[in-house]
């Protein structure tokens, strides 16, 4: 089956998120005071070939060997199956 | 002694470590490219600086699977001296042969400036010829250089006398004020600061070469005891 895989990376939490904080610094210059948290992380985006069996492990073993920095960093997905039209 | 260089697509101060090699401090250098699987009859082995494929993803991510990380871990693990300095440092903790993780740096902009280091392990393979000195004078040039290891960390890295080089002020956020650290085993050393752009009093410092110097003083105590 083909999916369609949305792979996000975040930092971890408790681990200072520099790009965050200067988002956070302003949007508040921007007046969006009620923003107590900003934290900055990546989008990726798959299509692969796999049986609902072997989705969850081949995903995350690319996750854990280059997509993500397990010391640092935190991971989800979403997959969506292809239904070809 | 021999020293290796490796070079990713992307290194851009290999040509600075070759130089600092070979026409510094007088060793025999050659540059091995990252596809090769052998570093066979080298004693020592250099990761320059650089932005290996691009940082994409993250710096090191990628370079870290480069052929050649298989032989470095190798040569790693048999105690052959390595030292990778910036995105060389990236590489190897992307590798695992150090630990930790480097984030952007903590105010966000880019860092190229002289930084005073203060060498907290005097009696490593890479700091045993810095003697008359406490504090030395080395460049960073580095975005991501804010270096982050868990609390457990910290304490076994203090414990084992692990970490080599503190900036003597904030540069760029790193936990510790680390600008360099070692394995448990003493023979891989990574660092953000720049030793190869600090070995001739014309580039600002000498402060650098003594690194390099160290090495070759180690190797040539363990080979005058081995042979």
């Amino acid at each position: 089956m083909t999916y369609d895989v949305k792979v996000y990376v975040t930092l971890k939490e408790g681990v200072l998120d520099p790009q965050g904080s200067a988002v956070k610094n302003s949007l508040h210059h921007l007046g969006f005071e009620g923003v107590s948290d900003v934290r900055i992380g990546k989008v990726m985006t798959l299509r692969l070939e796999a049986t609902e069996d072997t989705l969850h492990d081949y995903v995350k073993q690319m996750c854990d060997k280059l997509l993500a920095n397990p010391v640092i960093e935190d991971y989800t997905y979403e997959a969506e199956e292809v239904v070809s039209s | 002694m021999k020293f290796a260089v490796i070079v990713f697509p992307g290194s851009n101060c290999d040509l600075d470590m070759f130089h600092a090699i070979k026409d510094e401090l007088g060793e025999d250098v050659a540059y091995v490219w990252h596809d090769e699987t052998n570093l066979d009859g080298f004693d020592a082995i250099l990761l320059p600086g650089g932005f290996s494929y691009g940082d994409y993803l993250r710096s090191g991510a990628i370079a870290r699977f480069s052929p050649i990380m298989k032989v470095v871990e190798e040569k790693a693990a048999a105690g052959v001296p390595i030292l990778g300095v910036c995105n060389g440092f990236q590489v190897l903790l992307e590798a695992g042969l150090l630990p930790g993780a480097m984030r952007r740096n903590a105010k966000l902009s880019f860092i190229c400036k002289q930084t005073r280091l203060q060498i907290t392990n005097k009696t490593s393979l890479f700091t045993n010829s810095y003697h008359d000195t406490d504090t030395i004078t080395i460049p960073v040039a580095h975005g991501e250089g804010n270096y982050y290891c868990d609390d457990d960390t910290l304490v076994s890295l203090k414990a084992n006398n692990q970490i080599v080089f503190t900036y003597e002020e904030d540069v760029n956020g790193s936990v510790a004020n680390i600008a360099g650290i070692m394995n448990e085993q003493g023979n891989v050393l990574g660092m953000m600061p720049h030793p190869e752009r600090a070995v001739d009093a014309l580039l600002g410092s000498a402060d650098g070469l003594k690194l390099f110097q160290s090495i070759v003083k180690h190797w040539r105590e363990q080979h005058a005891i081995t042979s």
